[in-house]
C-alpha cells in the first residue's frame, strides 16, 4: 500500500495539525497553513482530523496511488484529475491500484490538501508527522517530496460513504478577502492614521512570502514614537510592524518568538483564508473584540462537531 | 511587585504575560517559574507555554478553557484569571534548577570570521576579546528562533557587537555569535545577523534524542577556547 510521487510539485509537504509543546525550546509547531480544509477532508474519510495530509502547491504533485484508496482533496481547486476524469474538491473518491492523481490547473487557491482514508504510514517526531524544514525533521525525512519518493499509507479501517461537506463549513476563500484581525500588545502605539490605514486600505501579498510569513505591501503604517521590544512569544496568525512600517503575518512556519511589534492577530477562524492567497492577491482586515472572535471560534466548532458525528454515524 | 505585570491576548488561543520590557534575570526566573508552573499543573486546554526574556506565554484549547470555565465571559479572562492567581499566591517557586554548562569553542580564523573586525574596531587584540568572552559565564534567557538557538548574556560591554548590517545567508551550525550584549549558538545551519567570533562541535540540536535541545532556559553556559 502505498503512494508513488510520480512529480513532485513545488513544495509538497507532509503535515498535521501541527507540533505542540515544544515552542519553548524553539521548535516551531509547524502544520498545515489551512487547518480547516485539512480537519475537513480528514473527517470526510473517517480519519482522525490530526492524521497526516499532504499539501500541495501549483504545480501539484502527481501521484500514483499503487493500491484501492479511498482519498479526499480539499483547500485549493488545482484541477484535480484521477485517471484524467475531473475529480470535485470536498468529497471522497476512490481510487483503484495504479490510478494517477495529478492536478492540471489553477482554478483558486494557493494550497491543496490531499487525505487518504486510514492516513499516511509516517513515524512521528515529538508527537507529530507535521515537516519541520529548517531543522529537516518529521514529515518524510524532513523535506519536501521528491519524484520517487513512496509514502506508505494505513490500510482503510472504514467504508467510505459519499458525501459532501456542507457549505458553511467549507472556508468562504476569495482572492482578496476581508480577514478580521483582533489588537494585538502593541496596537495602542499605533498614531491614529495608521489603525486607520489598518482596516481602510488594502494590503498586496507580496512575492516575498512563505509558510513562515506573509509580507504584505501597502500603505506605510506608523508608531506614534519608535519602540524597541525584547523578544517574546509569537503566533500563527501574528501580524507584526517591521521596520519600514510594513507588515507581516506569521503562518504555520513561523518563529516561535519574535522583537517586532505586535500590532494584531488574524482570528484562527480566518487564518485559512490567508493561507489560500499568493503573491498579488489582496486582503484586507476588519477588526472585532476579544470576545466576538472566541465565538466565532467557538461557533465553527459546533458546525465541525455536527459534521465529525454524521460522518462517524455513516460509517456505522 | 506583580502591579507592573501586563496581561495581553496573543491572538484568539494564547496570551502573554509580561513582566517587564527588559532583560534581566529575576524578570526571567519569574518567566520561566511561571511556564514550568502551568507544564507541572496544566489547567484543561492549556496546550503549551514559552517563557522569554521577560514574559511567558501561553496556549491554550479556546473551546476546552471556554466549557471549563463558563464562570468567565472568554477563554482568555479564565487564563488571565488562573495567570494572575498563580503569580499573587506562593506557589510560584523561584527554585534555582540552573545547570552550570561548559561548551569547548574554537575562536577566529575561519570559525569565527568577524572576530579580527570586531577586535580591530575595539582596540582590543583578538585574544583579548576571546579573554573577555570566555571569562564569565551567561546565563540562558530563552530559545528561540532555531530549534535549539539559545539567547545569552550579557557580554562584556567592550566587546558588545551590533548585528551585522547585512546578514549572511549561511551560517554554520555551531557558529557562536555576538549582537549587542546578546550571545547566542546557532544550532541549525541557517541565516543570521550577529557577528561571528568562534563555532563549537557540541550539537546544539539533535532531533533524535529525548531532550532535542542541548540547552535550557535558565542554565549558565561558560565557553572553553580549545
Amino acid at each position: 500500500m502505498g503512494l508513488l510521487i510520480q512529480k513532485s510539485g513545488m513544495l509538497s509537504t507532509i503535515q498535521d495539525l501541527g507540533r505542540y509543546g515544544y515552542r519553548q525550546f524553539g521548535i516551531n509547531p509547524n502544520g498545515v497553513m489551512d487547518p480547516a480544509a485539512a480537519r475537513l477532508v480528514n473527517l470526510l474519510l473517517g480519519n482522525d482530523e490530526n492524521a497526516a495530509v499532504l499539501e500541495m502547491h501549483y504545480p501539484a504533485a502527481q501521484i500514483e496511488l499503487r493500491d484501492d484508496h479511498f482519498f479526499a482533496v480539499g483547500g485549493a481547486d488545482l484541477g484535480g484529475m484521477l485517471d484524467d476524469k475531473p475529480i470535485d474538491n470536498w468529497r471522497p473518491h476512490r481510487a483503484s491500484k495504479g490510478s494517477i492523481l495529478r492536478f492540471t490547473s489553477r482554478v483558486s487557491g494557493a494550497r491543496a490538501y490531499l487525505a487518504i482514508a486510514g492516513g499516511l504510514e509516517l513515524n512521528p517526531w515529538l508527537g507529530s508527522t507535521s515537516t519541520n524544514l529548517a531543522a529537516k525533521v518529521g514529515g518524510l525525512e524532513g523535506r519536501a517530496l521528491r519524484t520517487g519518493d513512496i509514502i506508505r499509507t494505513n490500510p482503510p479501517t472504514k467504508d467510505i460513504a459519499d458525501r459532501r461537506v456542507s457549505h458553511n463549513l467549507i472556508p468562504h476563500y476569495s482572492r482578496f478577502p476581508t480577514v478580521r484581525v483582533t489588537v494585538g500588545a502593541e496596537y495602542h502605539l499605533l498614531s491614529e492614521a495608521a489603525k486607520q490605514t489598518l482596516v481602510e486600505h488594502d494590503f498586496v501579498i507580496s512575492n516575498n512570502s512563505n509558510r513562515m510569513g506573509f509580507r504584505l505591501e501597502g500603505e506605510a503604517i506608523e508608531l506614534v514614537e519608535p519602540t524597541e521590544l525584547v523578544s517574546s512569544a509569537v503566533n500563527f496568525g501574528t501580524i507584526q510592524l517591521i521596520p519600514g512600517g510594513q507588515l507581516i503575518v506569521l503562518m504555520a512556519d513561523q518563529q516561535t518568538t519574535g522583537g517586532y511589534p505586535r500590532i494584531a492577530h488574524v482570528i484562527s477562524h480566518d487564518l485559512p483564508l490567508l493561507a489560500q492567497l499568493s503573491a498579488g492577491d489582496r486582503v484586507a482586515f476588519h477588526l472585532v473584540g476579544q470576545e466576538e472572535s472566541e465565538r466565532i471560534a467557538a461557533a465553527y466548532e459546533r458546525e465541525l462537531c455536527l459534521f465529525r458525528v454524521g460522518c462517524n454515524f455513516n460509517y456505522r | 511587585m506583580n502591579d507592573e505585570i501586563r496581561i495581553f491576548p496573543l491572538g484568539d488561543n494564547a496570551l502573554t504575560v509580561e513582566f517587564g520590557n527588559n532583560i534581566s534575570r529575576e524578570l526571567n526566573s519569574r518567566a520561566v517559574s511561571l511556564s514550568n508552573y502551568f507544564f507541572i499543573d496544566p489547567f484543561p486546554g492549556f496546550v503549551e507555554a514559552v517563557p522569554a526574556y521577560a514574559s511567558t506565554s501561553i496556549f491554550f484549547d479556546t473551546l476546552v478553557v471556554r466549557g471549563a470555565f463558563p464562570e468567565h465571559s472568554t477563554a482568555f479572562a479564565a487564563v488571565e484569571a488562573m495567570a494572575r492567581s498563580v503569580l499573587e499566591s506562593a506557589e510560584l517557586s523561584t527554585a534555582n534548577t540552573s545547570r552550570l554548562v561548559e561548551i569547548p569553542a574554537r575562536f577566529g580564523g575561519d570559525y569565527g570570521p568577524d572576530l579580527a573586525l570586531l577586535a580591530e574596531r575595539t582596540g582590543l587584540t583578538e585574544d583579548e576579546v576571546v579573554e573577555l568572552f570566555t571569562i564569565r559565564a551567561y546565563y540562558v534567557y530563552m530559545l528561540g528562533f532555531l530549534p535549539g538557538f539559545s539567547y545569552m548574556g550579557e557580554v562584556d560591554e567592550r566587546i558588545a557587537a551590533p548585528r551585522r548590517d547585512s546578514p549572511r545567508t549561511l551560517v554554520p551550525r555551531g557558529s557562536i555569535g555576538i549582537a549587542g550584549r546578546q550571545t547566542g549558538i546557532y544550532s541549525l545551519d541557517s541565516p543570521g545577523g550577529w557577528q561571528l567570533i568562534g563555532r563549537t562541535d557540541v550539537s546544539m540540536f539533535d532531533p533524535a534524542a529525548d531532550e532535542p535541545t542541548y540547552l535550557r532556559t535558565g542554565d549558565d553556559v561558560r565557553f572553553v577556547a580549545i
